[in-house]
């Protein structure tokens, strides 16, 4: 099934793809001091872009500038430009609400509402306009059914969400995301909290969403065999001197076979990291 | 030194940590049995008074005689006034203390430092502030609101602090997922947030009625002494801790009655207390990750 | 499947709609606006109230006076500040070192349910209302102390009630400090052999000094603020006592004994004895911060 995703797939340089996104100089700090410097690279449409790379080296908060959730944590800036067709991100002036209704964000830590498991996807529809209460059902019972979770869940939609299990738990949050449906998902290590099992229902979720509704999704992992069945395109981000940088940005195929960086055939071949 | 002599100190340490160690289990026993002397006392003297009747009619012959009745009315009314109005600006100033100031914010720095200030004011103070503001600069005159409106002065400082406490008990990461299901902070706040904080809330609630309804000496030149009912805000009306002070320091021959006002003082805030510890716990178990 | 209205991602034009968190905001700024203003509308309206007798009879009336006697103008509040003093400096000297070893009690020679409920006893000795404090001590307490050496309303009574009634702050605030002391000392200090009380005494009380001293500082303030509890058991009598048998009257008690029927300048004369209290404890609120910042 992997297989068939990447040969669908029309390969192309990274020049000559239609960006949808394009990060140019991105820096984040926490109180001055820098989490990742200089940053710049453009994220192809219609594709899942895997970031890797040791742990602290910036992967995380590189995500969360991308929706401007960097703006809810104390301390923290950001510089650079994040250009979204003619929209810059960072401005000031960006209508956050929207933008992050447009990029869902899925966490490490799956972490529901402490409502009812059908409140959790209902709240933020409601939010966001959809008054018709037979209108928000289908719409539980639709993203419910596309994390296949429907069948699990459904005698019981309203049970308190935190006493599902911890696969469970993070598919209803990507559902609680879908409903919205949004145009980009970015996913902070969406696996590696759960256990092996709930990992590879979770990871097949992804696969199935990429191929059913072409989302552009830009994921971070520090499981290299993960960015390997699922990438499009990987991002290698590395410690230098105390802060990180990107050190290599190309396709997946390149990235794991032909890589043009040192730094990065030493870690695809399992010498660092 | 030689080895006998190592043996000998080390024999005298372990006899003077036995004593230490009896000394402090002496000092609680002390401070517990002192307690049980107070709680017992007044029990044992007002026991005998706590009946239907002394809730339910007037004093008579300045307190000796009859019951509470008004007197209870007229402390519900002055803590009524008091949450109505503290409540609002408490919680108000909490949340935005908690979840809307940055940490070096100028003026969040400026608000926290006033409260502390405030918090450590002499309920007196507070009783001179409220009779020259509420009660001869606004006209109010000796009057329940004028009380009730100085205690809320006095409970902002436990109201603020406690919900501010309940709200950053709330885990970040249900900030940061609203926020990424671009959900609006006023909303995160009210279904969110404020639920979760319900717990610190309440303890925050119950610690401000349990001063508010404590408190004696802020009361006597704002809401005044007189005991009978009152029919409208703008009556004074005696607190239940002034019915207290009064009956005991003005009145003689009105202990018995002192003794069961203090009873029925006592188990209101013992309720009061047992209600929200029972309520905190009740939050915290469905609230648990 | 729905059909999302595509909400433009730049700055919408309907204010009210999406700048809902921005009214909350300044919604929320105003309540703080009042929260913070009142401690400088108590300043305000003491300084008010006072100012009428400061500027007829100056600041040092106030301690060069030969007495307090309103009536005939002589304002003379020094027998009433050591009546304050005496009470306070008793209390405190007293509460301190219960409160702390209440408070080493509960951390390190209590098993676990009986430290509990010692602390949850301290939660609602906190909770007794000052004027239950000052009912019981003038029917129990003065009693007893006039068997003893009559009058019995005295400083002695005051420090007994006073004591009992700021216990609780100690405590409480020693047991938080303590419960921060890192685990890992007293590990280091179990591997070094060292007796349970050599650790409290040697690692535990120098790591937790400057909660400590918090501690003390706002018990002083409760102590001299408390009204009610003096005023039922002090005697009331302007005087500077010689011994602990002899009544005193506190500032506190003395504003609440004649606020009922002061006028004029003896009204103002009240007001500036409030304002020394508020100027006591302001000073008590900043050096209690300075405690703070030096140990940050």
């Amino acid at each position: 099934m992997t297989k068939s995703i990447h040969n669908n797939l029309d390969r192309h340089k990274i020049a000559e793809i239609q960006p949808l996104m394009q990060i140019h100089q991105l820096s984040l700090f926490y109180n001055q001091k820098p989490a990742f410097k200089d940053v710049t690279l453009s994220i192809p449409q219609n594709s899942i872009t895997a970031i890797v790379g040791a742990s602290g080296c910036g992967k995380s908060s590189f995500l969360i500038c991308l929706n401007r959730l960097s703006d809810l944590i104390p301390g923290c800036t950001v510089s650079g430009h994040i250009q979204l067709g003619t929209l810059n991100i960072l401005s000031p002036k960006a209508n956050t609400t929207a933008l992050r209704r447009r990029i869902g964000t899925i966490f490490q830590k799956p972490n529901p509402f402490p409502m009812s498991i059908k409140k959790n996807i209902t709240f933020p529809l409601k939010e966001h306009g959809v008054k018709d209460s037979q209108q928000r059902h289908n719409i539980v019972e639709q993203v419910l059914k596309d994390v296949g979770l429907w069948s699990e869940v459904k005698d019981r939609l309203q049970d308190n969400a935190l006493t599902l299990s911890g696969g469970q738990k993070q598919r209803l949050c990507i559902a609680r995301t879908l409903a919205l449906q949004p145009e980009i998902l970015l996913m902070d290590e969406p696996c590696s909290a759960l256990d092996p099992i709930s990992s590879g229902i979770v990871e097949d979720l992804i696969l199935r969403l990429r191929q059913k509704y072409n989302y552009t999704i830009i994921i971070v992992t520090h499981n290299l065999a993960q960015a390997k069945r699922i990438a499009d395109y990987t991002a290698l981000f590395w410690v230098d001197k105390g802060c990180g940088r990107l050190i290599e940005f190309a396709p997946a195929e390149q990235f794991f076979n032909a890589p043009n960086n040192e730094l990065t055939k030493a870690y695809v071949n399992g010498i660092k990291g | 030194m030689n080895l006998s002599g190592l043996k000998m100190i080390r024999q005298n340490q372990y006899g003077l940590d036995k004593v230490i160690s009896l000394f402090f289990w002496l000092v609680p026993l002390i401070v517990t049995s002192l307690f049980i002397w107070i709680l017992g006392d007044i029990i044992r003297g007002g026991i005998g008074q706590l009946n239907w009747a002394f809730l339910t009619t007037a004093p008579l012959d300045t307190g000796r005689q009859g019951g509470i009745a008004p007197i209870l009315v007229s402390t519900l009314l002055i803590l009524g006034v008091c949450l109505a109005v503290s409540l609002p600006i408490g919680i108000g100033t909490a949340i935005l203390l908690a979840e809307f100031t940055p940490n070096h914010n100028w003026f969040g720095r400026l608000v926290r430092r006033s409260l502390d200030v405030l918090a450590g004011v002499p309920s007196i103070v507070f009783g001179l502030f409220g009779n020259a503001f509420f009660a001869k600069t606004l006209g109010l005159g000796f009057s329940i609101l004028s009380g009730g409106l100085t205690l809320a002065c006095m409970v902002l400082p436990i109201l603020i602090r406690a919900t501010e406490t309940g709200l950053s008990a709330v885990p970040q990461e249900y900030r940061l997922s609203s926020a990424s299901l671009g959900i609006s902070r006023t909303s995160t706040l009210w279904h969110l947030l404020l639920p979760a904080a319900t717990p610190g809330l309440l303890v925050g609630l119950v610690l401000g009625i349990g001063r508010a309804i404590a408190e004696t000496a802020a009361l006597i030149f704002t809401s005044g002494y007189v005991d009978r009912m009152p029919t409208s805000l703008l009556d004074s009306g005696r607190s239940l801790s002034i019915h207290i002070f009064d009956l005991s320091m003005n009145v003689t021959g009105g202990d018995a009655n002192a003794y069961g006002s203090a009873l029925v003082l006592i188990l209101i805030l013992l309720l009061i207390n047992a209600i929200a510890s029972y309520l905190s716990g009740k939050y915290s178990k469905t609230l648990k990750v | 499947m729905w059909k999302p209205k595509t909400l433009s991602l730049f700055p919408l034009r309907n204010w009210f709609k999406y700048r809902k968190d921005f009214l909350l905001v300044w919604l929320l700024r105003g309540l703080s606006a009042i929260a913070g203003i009142v401690i400088l509308l108590i300043l305000g309206f003491l300084l008010r109230e006072a100012l009428p007798v400061l500027e007829e009879v100056g600041i040092t009336a106030f301690f060069r006076d030969d007495s307090w006697n309103p009536g005939e103008k002589s304002y003379n509040l020094v027998p009433m500040i050591w009546g304050t003093g005496l009470t306070m400096m008793g209390a405190v000297l007293l509460a301190t070192p219960l409160g702390i070893v209440s408070a080493l009690f509960c951390h390190y020679y209590a098993p676990m349910p009986i430290a509990s409920l010692y602390r949850r006893l301290i939660e609602l000795l906190a909770g007794i209302p000052s004027v239950v404090y000052g009912f019981w001590g003038l029917v129990v307490l003065v009693p007893l102390i006039n068997r003893l050496h009559p009058p019995g309303t005295s400083l002695l009574a005051g420090i007994a009630v006073l004591t009992l009634m700021i216990l609780p702050t100690i405590t409480l605030v020693a047991d938080a400090s303590f419960a921060k002391v890192p685990p890992e000392y007293l590990m280091g200090a179990a591997a070094m052999g060292l007796s349970s009380w050599g650790t409290i005494w040697q690692i535990v009380i120098p790591s937790a000094k400057s909660g400590l001293f918090t501690g003390v500082i706002l018990e002083t303030g409760r102590a001299i603020g408390e009204t009610m509890a003096v005023l039922m058991v002090c005697g009331n009598v302007v005087q500077t006592p010689d011994s602990i048998f002899d009544p005193v009257r506190t500032l506190t008690a003395n504003i609440a004994l004649e606020m009922a029927y002061a006028l004029d300048n003896h009204r103002s004369a009240l007001f500036v004895s409030g304002l020394l209290l508020l100027g006591v404890i302001i000073v008590l609120a900043i050096a209690a911060e300075l405690v703070d910042r030096e140990a940050s």
